[in-house]
């Protein structure tokens, strides 16, 4: 059976991806933990402009691997991190391993053989997925949203800078 | 033919899976984190997906917004871990356990 | 035609006593209470000398009914409340207001330094309320509330001075005595309604129960007998449940007059009067209540003769008297039965009433040992007492001979009656004259035997309180002549009036002679018991003590009225102790609050296991979260 470009891509990225969250989870130290969800985080990127996302992929690299990774290496660094000493018990890993294995097997047999995607409505759009549409989307069908989101970050940004404060100094 | 709707979403639910494992597996808050920040890019991934197989651009609108509420807790968790560290001197999730009967 | 709604104002005005009593008087003075109360009773008293004026002239066997109101119906059952005024209870009516009235009157002066007066007379007007209906009456149930509330009115009166203990415990003891009595004449009450409903006869009126007297087999009029009259030997202080009345004296002496002597007490011997329909079908309940009875008058009479409390002599004398009155019954001579009901209210409420003026005199003596001499300070309570002495004693020309007599009679002749039942009756009266005498001896002759401070006090009482002695006395005289015996003058106009109500039963002719020959007999019985009280008390007074010394255990026995009241506490109110007990710890204890407690624990228990769940540690919450979306997933997987 021939295969398009597409679908190689997809199966190697997702393939890398996989590996790399696995890497997430199991590395025993933080920062190469941190560093293999910056991969996974690159593959999912790139899985996005396979999907005609390109803004959002720009805004994945941009914000999330390069703003958010970046904050939590920072704190990662700022406690100075070493290996995870601890292990816990036995026991415990296999519960877990095998309920995610289960979960994993559920929704990927779900996706693959039970679900029917919903019938699209219209032709695409050629400007699927670009900066101007994305915009358009965001100052008309759900400019509130966008407002309240800007207060969340504003919130958010004092509510650190407290929590993060040293207590004695004013 | 290009790759069906149903095995990005196929591949967001085992990336999901995998950071679910990874929050109850690891004592390590921080790490946890980062399996949580996982699960979030897993749903990132699917609304995309469907976004597309609509031809609709809520979905990407939606992914936005999570992304922007993901950079805010990220903050925010980030803080409150660096606080309770100054307290406690540990990253171990099984001794932060005050809060039970 | 005369409206018969005057009868209800017999009732209604100690009401309106009550209500004035209860809520009007305590802001006026104490003066205001001690007018009303007497005035209504003496109201209620005039109304009746008119309804019974009424009566007279109605023909034999008529009645005055004042219908009411409807109280019950339901179904088959219509019970109205009403009034019925014919021979039987017009007699009783006048005697329970007159001599009630009377009563009234001494408390005044009785009670004139009491604080607590108008309750006093609230309690006693709420009495005169409950005998009225118990008396007038027309149905089983309407008698019943009347019998209940005059039990009430016993207790709240004897223990009247309620600070003290002991008045306490003596009204709770009258209470719960009556109690189980009432608890065996309810269920007489019962089965007779059940009985006659059976055969279609439903009803609880005593005119509609005689009217269908044929319905009632002998063997139910011998259940029904014997059960209303536990009832009676409860409320009129027969043997077995006679224990309360002795105590009773605690509490002032008209309560003990009017309640323990004149009324109250007579209710049980008025209840087997109205039933003696159903009494007639049922020889053996007669002759129990005749063997009780006789038993109870020797029994009673024997303890009285060694008790030193003025007041507890008068009360075993009031017991034996009340066995005559119910030997009377039990030989079916219930006429005589109410004779000498009438004439013990007379003699019996005087001596109560005279013991009281002594008291009163003796600034609260009652120990007949530290009494004596009276006689010159206190004349008018002394002749009064004398005389009444004599009607008890059975004197001939008093009223008391009269009608003891004619009951000693009855008790010999009577098909009912036996030669034994008579023996009896002559030998208790032969010790109640001697103990009477002994009374009016110590309390009156020879020297005073009190401290010098009581003695030099001691006065006579006050217009208000000898009056009504007056009264009595003279009633005592001439009250038995209404019931001569059959020879002489007029007869006895007294079993004629009440022969519609009450016939006479068991009668037979009898020769003058054996009349004559049982009356010189009683005579001689009452000379007897008098002259050895003189020889004990006047003449030689060191007699008895030699006799209590030389035989110690009867005289102890005697004293200590045969331990009943021990005998009983140990059994019947330590039993119930024992069984409340046992009944709190194995029910109230072990399975109820078991039960509760278990069901806490249990809860405790599962709640400490769940409560593992919080271990505090996020990752076995998110391990829980897991597992609920594999689930929820799995079931979209299914489907």
């Amino acid at each position: 059976m021939t295969m398009g470009i597409a679908q190689i891509v997809f199966f190697l990225i997702g393939a890398v991806a996989i590996v790399s969250a696995f890497g997430v989870i199991l590395h025993p130290h933080p920062v190469y933990s941190a560093l293999s969800l910056v991969v996974t985080l690159f593959q999912i990127a790139v899985l996005f402009i396979l999907l005609d996302a390109e803004m959002v992929a720009f805004l994945q690299l941009l914000v999330y691997a390069g703003a958010i990774m970046v904050l939590f290496l920072f704190v990662i660094m700022l406690l100075n991190v070493g290996r995870d000493p601890e292990v816990a018990p036995l026991g415990w890993k296999l519960t877990v391993l095998g309920a995610g294995g289960v979960l994993g097997a559920e929704l990927a047999g779900f996706f693959l053989h039970h679900f029917a995607p919903p019938a699209a409505v219209g032709a695409i759009d050629p400007e699927f997925g670009s900066v101007t549409s994305l915009a358009h989307a965001l100052f008309t069908d759900h400019a509130l949203s966008f407002e309240i989101t800007s207060v969340l970050l504003l919130v958010a940004m004092v509510g650190a800078v407290v929590l993060a404060r040293r207590g004695t100094d004013s | 033919m290009t790759v069906p709707v149903q095995y990005y979403l196929a591949l967001a639910g085992m990336l999901f899976a995998i950071g679910a494992v990874g929050v109850a597996l690891r004592r390590n808050v921080i790490v946890m984190f980062m399996s949580i920040e996982l699960m979030l890019n897993a749903a990132n991934l699917a609304f995309v997906a469907i976004a597309r197989s609509l031809h609709s651009m809520d979905g990407q609108v939606i992914v936005f917004f999570v992304m922007t509420v993901a950079a805010a807790e990220a903050a925010v968790g980030l803080a409150i871990i660096l606080a309770s560290f100054r307290n406690r001197t540990t990253l171990d999730a099984a001794q932060l356990t005050s809060l039970k009967w | 035609m005369v409206n018969t709604a005057l009868l209800r104002w017999i009732i209604l005005c100690p009401l309106v006593g009550v209500l004035f009593h209860a809520f009007v008087a305590p802001r006026l003075s104490r003066r205001s209470s001690s007018l009303v109360g007497p005035a209504m009773v003496g109201a209620a008293f005039a109304i009746a000398l008119v309804a019974f004026k009424h009566l007279w002239g109605l023909e034999e066997g008529g009645a005055l009914v004042d219908r009411m109101f409807s109280w019950i119906a339901v179904g088959h059952v219509q019970v109205a409340a009403g009034l019925r005024f014919d021979a039987l209870s017009g007699v009783m009516t006048l005697i329970v207001t007159g001599v009630g009235f009377l009563i009234h009157v001494y408390s005044t002066g009785y009670m004139e330094h009491d604080e607590d007066s108008v309750r006093f007379f609230l309690y006693l007007n709420l009495f005169m309320l409950a005998m009225l209906l118990l008396v007038l009456g027309d149905s089983i149930l309407l008698f019943f509330v009347g019998w209940e509330g005059v039990g009430l009115c016993s207790y709240l009166l004897i223990g009247f001075w309620y600070e003290k203990n002991e008045n306490a415990d003596a009204g709770k003891k009258a209470f719960i005595v009556n109690r189980i009595g009432d608890a065996g004449f309810l269920l007489g009450v019962m089965l007779l309604f059940w009985s006659l409903g059976a055969k279609g006869v439903w009803t609880l009126d005593f005119a509609e129960f005689r009217a269908h007297s044929d319905a009632i087999s002998p063997a139910l009029a011998t259940a029904v007998g014997l059960l209303l009259f536990v009832g009676a030997t409860g409320k009129s202080a027969q043997i077995p449940l006679y224990v309360w009345l002795p105590d009773a004296m605690a509490g002032p002496t008209p309560v003990s007059a009017l309640i323990h002597a004149a009324t109250m007490v007579t209710a049980g011997v008025y209840m087997i009067a109205r039933m003696s329909f159903l009494y007639a079908l049922s020889p053996t309940a007669l002759h129990v209540v005749a063997a009780i009875g006789a038993t109870t008058a020797l029994f009673a009479a024997t303890i009285g003769l060694v008790q030193n409390d003025i007041k507890k002599v008068l009360a075993y004398s009031t017991v034996s008297q009340l066995g005559y009155m119910f030997l009377a019954m039990g030989v079916g001579a219930y006429a005589v039965g109410i004779f000498h009901l009438m004439t013990h209210a007379f003699f019996k409420g005087l001596l109560f009433l005279g013991a009281g003026s002594v008291i009163h005199g003796m600034g609260g003596e009652q120990d007949i040992r530290k009494m004596g001499g009276l006689r010159a300070k206190m004349p008018i309570t002394f002749w009064t007492f004398a005389i009444a002495c004599c009607a008890i004693s059975g004197v001939p020309l008093f009223s008391g001979f009269f009608s003891k007599d004619a009951i000693l009679f009855q008790a010999f002749a009577s098909e009912y009656g036996h030669p034994a039942l008579w023996a009896i009756g002559v030998f208790a009266a032969m010790l109640t004259a001697f103990y009477m005498f002994r009374l009016l001896f110590l309390t009156f002759f020879g020297e005073c035997r009190a401290d010098h401070h009581t003695a030099e006090h001691a006065h006579e009482s006050p217009p208000a309180m000898t009056l009504p002695l007056a009264v009595l006395a003279v009633l005592s005289i001439v009250g038995g002549y209404v019931g001569l015996p059959d020879r002489w003058l007029w007869g006895d106009r007294f079993s004629e009036f009440l022969a519609p109500v009450l016939p006479v039963q068991g009668h037979e002719q009898h020769s003058a002679g054996l009349e004559t020959a049982l009356m010189a007999v009683s005579i001689l019985a009452a000379a007897a018991g008098i002259a050895l009280a003189y020889l004990f008390y006047v003449r030689s007074p060191e007699i008895p003590g030699r006799l209590s010394a030389r035989f110690r255990g009867a005289y102890d026995a005697l004293l200590n009225k045969y331990w009943v009241d021990e005998l009983y506490g140990a059994t019947a109110v330590g039993g119930t102790f024992w069984l409340a007990d046992a009944l709190w710890r194995f029910v109230d204890v072990t399975i109820i609050d078991g039960t509760v407690n278990g069901i806490g624990r249990v809860i405790q228990l599962q709640s400490s296991l769940w409560r593992r769940l919080q271990t505090g540690n996020v990752q076995h919450y998110a391990l829980t979260f897991l597992g609920g979306v594999i689930l929820v997933i799995g079931y979209f997987l299914l489907h």
